[in-house]
């Protein structure tokens, strides 16, 4: 492990970021992400790159749509509150289909909320979040390796979809360290004709935009929309299945929720309870012929999520009545213990 | 073997320092590690604690809810974790600041005035240290070459010359 080093989660997107080659942030201070601004307001002066503290996180986002439309890796940060102020932009930048990294370190909510982790966002994250028929891609690391590897990703995917992607972690991701290796594989940006570069004179104009408005043009751009979407749900969905081979009830849960699920798996395995994890790593597109496949064996399924029980429902849907599926949750900043899991997973009946 | 560690104190006595050189000493023994802060207004002030585990498997959770060791460093930490600690584990804490004795029969207990060294040696702030050093004491985890190594880890460079006196706070609580 001597390559390795200690890195808060916040730390290791930002500085896996900056390896990917973006060199465009813009942000505004919330806990419990700021350490993402504070290492791009450090490095990216160093490097030529651009920090800048926007006046708001709608000026951020827009900040970004600017960046990307000239096909630059541009990426900004926020936490719940701030990610729903850039709701607009967003819905701009996937109508306008832009490349782009936003990270959600979730606290709890609705509203102000809390500061402390919660993954209740996830019904605006994998359901685009904000007006208009979109999606985003909804990366979901469980641990500081996979926060640097996620943001890569992250922006690899954005770039070959021309579509926005959200890293989609919780205050204890963003804040906890582990060992990370940064030796991360980068791949080149591909060539972007489609960006306003400017056309020296030899090209026509490109123009990046989101008005459309004669509606059979619109539909158009819709139905083409949703084409690629159903490419990117044929290729790049990606799960970790943990325990799964014999496994007569399955738990699902994802980022820090499946951390805590891991440790009361291996001990109702202790307890020669036949449990198995599924851990979505993409929550849109969904693991759902994962899910459906282990209907066909499991016997009962249990949602583990530090919300009022969101991804519950993309399960159900994938589980299709084919067997029962039980919530364990905490909220408001709680995080469930791996006990109240066991129990749940020997008990049945998960209640908070 | 998995270590669940709890170090608690208030904000500025240094135990997110601590937990730090802790994890950097497991990293470099090639162990699994994490580090988890408590953030947010009770770091102003207020109570600052920090989970770390050190295990020969993948971490689970970051989260320290039932400690094998916990290290107290004020009475608002001892109050709220004492009972949390498992049968069998350890509670380290500052005799000096916590004028109580642990009430828990079923752990092993080891006070140290860990304040009242640190000032009376020249290194008041390094009172998370002293204890850092007992409790590798208790874990027999005393080689000096990684105590070494983890501590030019978490000490910036700007901040070398600190790494002297951090030893020696070290070696005052292991021989405590």
């Amino acid at each position: 492990m001597a390559d390795k080093v200690l890195m808060k989660g916040n730390e290791a997107i930002a500085e896996a970021a900056i390896r990917a080659g973006c060199r465009h942030y813009f942000g505004y201070p919330i806990t419990p992400q700021t350490e993402i601004a504070a290492y791009m307001a450090k490095r990216m002066p160093k490097i030529g790159g651009t920090f800048l503290q926007a006046e708001s996180e709608i000026a951020a986002i827009n900040m970004v749509y600017g960046a990307a439309s000239a096909g630059k890796r541009a990426m900004t940060s926020s936490s719940s509150p701030g990610i729903s102020l850039k709701g607009e932009g967003i819905s701009y930048m996937a109508g306008s289909d832009l490349p782009g990294l936003i990270v959600n370190v979730q606290r709890g909510g609705p509203g102000l909320g809390g500061i402390q982790p919660s993954q209740s966002d996830y019904f605006q994250s994998t359901r685009g979040g904000g007006h208009g028929d979109y999606h985003l891609i909804v990366l979901a690391p469980a641990s500081v390796q996979e926060m640097a590897d996620m943001t890569v990703k992250g922006f690899d995917l954005a770039d070959k979809y021309r579509m926005p992607v959200m890293l989609l972690a919780d205050g204890t991701m963003g804040q906890m360290m582990e060992p990370v290796s940064l030796d991360l594989s980068i791949a080149e940006a591909p060539e972007k004709p489609w960006a306003t570069t400017g056309t020296k004179l030899a090209r026509t104009h490109n123009i990046v935009n989101s008005l459309s408005l004669v509606p059979e043009e619109l539909e158009k751009l819709n139905n083409a929309r949703y084409a690629k979407y159903e490419i990117v749900k044929k290729n790049e969905v990606m799960y970790e299945e943990y325990m799964m081979d014999d496994a007569e009830i399955c738990v699902v849960a994802f980022g820090i929720a499946a951390r805590v699920s891991k440790n009361a798996v291996v001990a109702a395995r202790k307890n020669g309870v036949k449990v198995g994890l599924i851990r979505p790593i993409t929550l849109w597109p969904f693991p759902t012929d994962v899910v459906a496949k282990a209907a066909d064996k499991a016997k009962r399924f249990i949602s583990v999520e530090l919300s009022m029980g969101q991804m519950i429902e993309d399960v159900r849907l994938a589980v299709n009545g084919k067997a029962p599926v039980e919530l364990c949750y905490r909220v408001g900043g709680m995080i469930p213990t791996p006990e109240q899991v066991l129990d749940a997973i020997e008990n049945g009946g998960a209640k908070e | 073997m998995t270590k669940q560690i709890l170090i608690s104190g208030f904000g500025g006595q240094g135990v997110l320092f601590t937990g730090k050189f802790l994890a950097y000493k497991g990293l470099i023994e090639d162990k699994h590690v994490s580090w988890l802060p408590s953030y947010g207004p009770e770091m102003r002030g207020g109570t600052a604690s920090c989970s770390v585990i050190i295990s020969d498997e993948p971490v689970g959770s970051p989260i320290v809810s039932k400690p094998d060791i916990l290290v107290a460093m004020n009475i608002p930490s001892i109050d709220r974790f004492e009972d949390s600690v498992v049968p069998g584990g350890v509670i380290l804490y500052d005799s000096s600041l916590i004028d109580r004795d642990v009430k828990r029969s079923d752990v092993s207990a080891y006070g140290v005035p860990a304040t009242k060294m640190a000032s009376d040696n020249g290194i008041p702030t390094l009172a998370n240290m002293i204890l850092g050093g007992k409790l590798l004491a208790i874990l027999g985890e005393q080689g000096e070459e990684g105590i070494r190594a983890a501590l030019a880890k978490v000490i910036s460079a700007k901040h070398a010359d600190m790494l002297d006196v951090n030893l020696k706070a070290l070696q005052l609580g292991a021989n405590a």
